[in-house]
């Protein structure tokens, strides 16, 4: 299982190489997630309109190896934007990935870019 | 590095290492603790319970491990012979001998067995030690094998009436026979003890007072006892409960100086005639008295444990043998002196024979003081006037109402607020922990919370009676530092839930964005978005397809996540109530979509599995054939169980399955602050556990019976009766004023039974506002449910019905194609997910 976690790691934003439309702006629900597909990697997307930031991460809870941080509520922690995993809450900050639970776990995030009301995620691979 | 010999492992002397691990000079001194019994020392005090639980370990204090991991060797099952004083050893039963710097005493005491003739006889037991328990409850098996069910105990004190509690639970018919002519003459006068007695027999069992034992009769085993007044009593086993001995063999053999009726003398430092040696507990002879209660034993271990440091607390000078328990399912307390009968004292007495209720307090004629008392059959006022009497506080204007409450007008606690009393106050007696100690926690900012406390100061840790003292200055600490507990709901909404439903209400918020931009601050969280998403539910009747971003997860996609992040499906199935063709359509979608079936406990079926994209495509197939969501997601009402009632069933008085399918009709959809679950049962047999549901209807002659507030779950709760046989229309009235006066005042994720409990006034007062209308709300009530009944829409309809809606359910915003990660295994004839 830990195999699945390899395929998952951060890229920050000056780094990406490719950049990889995934969607229009309106084909994202607000304020809350979505899933989209990149060759094996499944990516969740979240766009919150308070501040109109988008943010990426993995679609992989690192707590049980499922694939749902997508359908997690989202957030903020004392300002820092956040995912809740649907299945036991564990919660990570979509700006590093950090858990702010306090436990070890710790999830990829990606960057994300808006043009001309089109989206795209930042790969290095 | 001081060596100290603890000889005796029982409540006392468990007390006194725990209080030694806990001292700062702990590292000066190495500790060996002597227990004759096998077993680490256990809580005698609730020695009856151990009939009723699975296992002895539950009665430990603590386990072997807490004594090596503090670093005390433990050595059960040897016992000390010998005490050499000149070279400060003593000695085994298998000649190994230890040296000491200190030595202490914590022996106990024995049984007293009274010297009759007979008493060797079989059957014939004492009371101490879980060993004397297991001997009494093998000798029970025997005698039931052989059609034998009558026990007696021998004494009618405190530990006489635990025994006879603990045969009763044994199934056996059992008598009481006691010396004096009242029961726990220690504590009891006449009038209590004639309460208590009357309270006894209603249970079953017999009391004989003012009985001398003659002799034991019987060919091997006891079977009859014989008394001085010629008369006898059958009896297939006698317990002997008739008083303590201390165990003072020891000190008697090496010299140190013992009272004439048995116990080691001690000084107020707890010091014996020989200044190495400390007694402390049942066996210690303080001020004359042999005190046999855990509270004295407890001071005069910590006493102990100070002096050997070095410190110079001393044991007070006179014990307070006031006592509050509960013998054979009776409230009995006593306190001060309960007897005191001079010119200088007035006793107040209240009895009520219906009720089985007896006070009576002595209070100083001139009504400045309170001296003592007894209580029988409802020791709720205890916790009050122990510490009126202890802290030798001012009394009310009229002292009568300390045991009857303030008649007419507010009723107010003859104490006023707990933070009245002296810092002094000695709050734990169990544990002696003053008042200013558990101010002082919270204070001083080590503590913050009740659990805190409890871990710090030990206060309430072992009977727990102080608990509600505890709580309460608890909170009134925190309130005087101006640290009002108040619950908000999270970092981003300063506001209770029922403030928050109030403000969407009064402000006419339609949206968590404007709730948010009004009252609140951030993007919100996984807290507060569920509850706010809640009371949107609740004042507006919206689904949870219109703001479908704030709804908890399962809300969002209107399914039950597992494991591997695939959905179960729940449709309504109201009353459990189901035709064989929609059966027949349950099981061929499950066949459909591959999907795992299960009954669940409210009556319906589960099918477990179906992926995010396969959702709607199911529900379409099960919306065609006549169903609706069951709402099993959300925070919200799940399903009225019934039994079959009196259309079937041979003892149904109502028609159960009618009035369930009515109820659940009603009030699907309504979400709340937590699930709500129901029940209608046609019987009193009540085969539909609706006392176990928020709330139950149960049928009596002549209507419904209405009980609520009950839960499973952790902490089960039966739910309590609000009002008896109403008619159809009243039932479901009173139904609708509950749910929503309980909807609107809960905190958020707090179920009925909690809510309940926190609720002022409790079932009373909930009484009062449902049934009597006291607040004049009644109708508001009403009107509120009957706008919300009129506006549910089964919201899986509205979902599938909306493209924009069913984007939601669309497993990748860039790819038709499905998750293929997803695994699942064989499991007897259906699967289930690849485990974590």
């Amino acid at each position: 299982m830990e195999e699945l976690l390899k395929n998952y790691q951060s890229v920050a934003d000056q780094h990406a190489i490719h950049w990889i439309k995934v969607g229009q702006t309106g084909d994202f629900p607000e304020n809350a997630g979505a899933c989209v597909k990149y060759n094996a990697k499944q990516i969740a997307v979240y766009h919150f309109t308070r501040t109109n930031s988008w943010y990426a991460c993995q679609n992989l809870c690192p707590h049980k190896m499922e694939m749902v941080l997508s359908r997690g509520m989202t957030g903020d922690s004392q300002g820092i934007p956040k995912v809740a995993c649907p299945l036991h809450k564990k919660t990570f900050s979509l700006e590093d990935g950090s858990n702010l639970n306090g436990e070890d776990y710790s999830i990829a995030t990606y960057p994300v870019r808006i043009q001309e009301g089109n989206v795209y995620i930042g790969f290095v691979d | 590095m001081k060596k100290v010999i603890v000889i005796g492992n029982g409540m006392v002397g468990y007390k006194f290492c725990e209080k030694l691990a806990a001292h700062p000079l702990r590292d000066q001194f190495e500790l060996v603790v002597f227990g004759e019994e096998f077993r680490p020392a256990y809580d005698r005090v609730h020695l009856s319970e151990y009939f009723t639980l699975d296992s002895a370990d539950k009665l430990l204090l603590a386990s072997s491990d807490w004594y090596a991991e503090n670093n005390i060797v433990l050595r059960t099952g040897e016992m000390i012979t010998s005490i050499e004083t000149e070279t400060k050893r003593v000695f085994t039963h298998k000649h190994d001998y230890f040296e000491y710097d200190y030595l202490i005493l914590a022996t106990g005491s024995a049984p007293f067995v009274p010297n009759i003739k007979g008493v060797d006889k079989q059957g014939v037991f004492v009371y101490r030690t879980i060993e004397d328990l297991d001997a009494i409850k093998d000798y029970t098996d025997k005698l039931k094998q052989e059609g034998k069910f009558k026990a007696s105990v021998l004494g009618g004190g405190l530990l006489g009436l635990e025994a006879a509690n603990a045969a009763k639970e044994l199934g056996l018919q059992t008598d009481v026979i006691e010396f004096a002519p009242r029961l726990m003459p220690r504590q009891l006068d006449k009038a209590a003890s004639d309460m208590l007695q009357s309270k006894i027999e209603s249970l079953g069992m017999k009391i004989h007072l003012g009985k001398n034992s003659k002799e034991i009769v019987g060919e091997e085993g006891i079977e009859k006892i014989d008394f001085a007044d010629e008369t006898s009593l059958q009896t297939d086993m006698l317990i002997i409960s008739a008083g303590i001995r201390p165990r003072d063999e020891l000190a008697v053999k090496c010299g140190l100086r013992t009272g004439e009726r048995g116990g080691v003398y001690v000084n107020n430092k707890m010091e014996t005639s020989d200044p190495a040696i400390y007694a402390i507990g049942e066996v210690a002879l303080y001020n004359n008295g042999i005190y046999g209660l855990v509270a004295p034993g407890y001071e005069m271990a910590g006493v102990a444990v100070d002096q050997i440091a070095g410190g110079e607390k001393l044991m007070s000078p006179s014990i307070d043998m006031s006592t509050q328990l509960k013998l054979v399912g009776t409230e009995v307390a006593s306190f001060g002196d309960p007897f005191i009968e001079n010119d200088e004292i007035t006793a107040i007495v209240y009895e009520n024979k219906q009720r089985g209720v007896y006070k009576r307090i002595n209070i100083a004629k001139d009504g400045s003081k309170l001296l003592g008392g007894i209580m029988v059959g409802d020791s709720s006022d205890y916790n009050t006037l122990f510490q009126l009497y202890i802290n030798a506080m001012k009394l009310p204007e009229n002292p009568e109402d300390l045991i009857l409450g303030s008649r007419g007008g507010e009723s107010k606690s003859a104490l006023g607020s707990v933070l009245d009393l002296p810092d002094t106050a000695q709050i734990c007696s169990c544990e002696a922990v003053s008042k200013g100690t558990i101010c002082d926690s919270i204070t001083s900012g080590a503590c913050c919370t009740f659990s805190d406390v409890v871990k710090s100061t030990k206060a309430s840790s072992s009977c727990g009676g102080c608990k509600p003292m505890v709580t309460d200055l608890v909170s009134a600490t925190l309130k005087s530092m101006g640290q009002e507990v108040k619950e908000t709901i999270c970092e981003h909404f300063e506001y209770s839930r029922q403030e928050m439903y109030d403000l969407v209400k009064l402000h006419s918020i339609m949206n968590f964005d404007e709730a948010l931009d009004r009252h609140g601050k951030g993007h919100g969280c996984e807290s507060c978005k569920p509850v706010l998403a809640s009371i949107f539910a609740s004042i507006y009747m919206e689904t949870a397809n219109r703001q479908a971003p704030i709804q908890d997860s399962n809300d969002r996609f209107l399914a039950n996540i597992q494991r591997n992040g695939t959905y179960s499906v729940v449709p309504r199935v109201p009353g459990g109530e189901i035709t064989p063709d929609k059966l027949m359509v349950l099981g061929q979608v499950a066949k459909k979509y591959d999907l795992y079936t299960k009954i669940t406990g409210g009556q319906r079926i589960d099918l477990f599995g179906a992926q995010l994209h396969e959702l709607p495509m199911i529900w379409k197939e099960l919306i065609d054939a006549g169903f609706e969501s069951g709402h099993a997601y959300g925070k919200s009402l799940r399903t009225v169980k019934s039994c079959v009632g009196s259309t079937w069933c041979r003892f149904g008085l109502h028609d159960s399955v009618s009035f369930a399918i009515r109820i659940e009709d009603r009030y699907k959809g309504l979400r709340s602050p937590h699930k709500l679950k129901g029940g209608v049962s046609g019987c009193i047999r009540e085969c539909a556990e609706a006392r176990g549901k928020d709330f139950g209807v149960i049928a009596v002659e002549g209507g419904w019976n209405l009980f609520v507030c009950g839960n499973g779950g952790a902490t089960p709760k039966h739910a309590i009766l609000l009002a008896e046989k109403l008619d159809d229309d009243t039932c479901i009235k009173y139904l609708d004023r509950f749910l929503v006066y309980y909807i609107r005042t809960a905190a958020p994720l707090q179920r009925t039974a909690p809510w309940l409990d926190k609720l002022e006034g409790g079932i009373e007062y909930l009484k009062k506002v449902v049934v009597e209308d006291s607040l004049g709300i009644g109708e508001e009530l009403e009107a509120e449910m009957q706008e919300l009944v009129n506006q549910y829409a089964c919201e899986w309809k509205e979902a599938i019905e909306d493209p924009q809606m069913m984007k939601r359910f669309k497993p990748f915003v860039n790819s038709e194609e499905k998750d293929e990660s997803l695994v699942f295994v064989p499991m007897r004839d259906q699967k289930m997910p690849r485990p974590w």
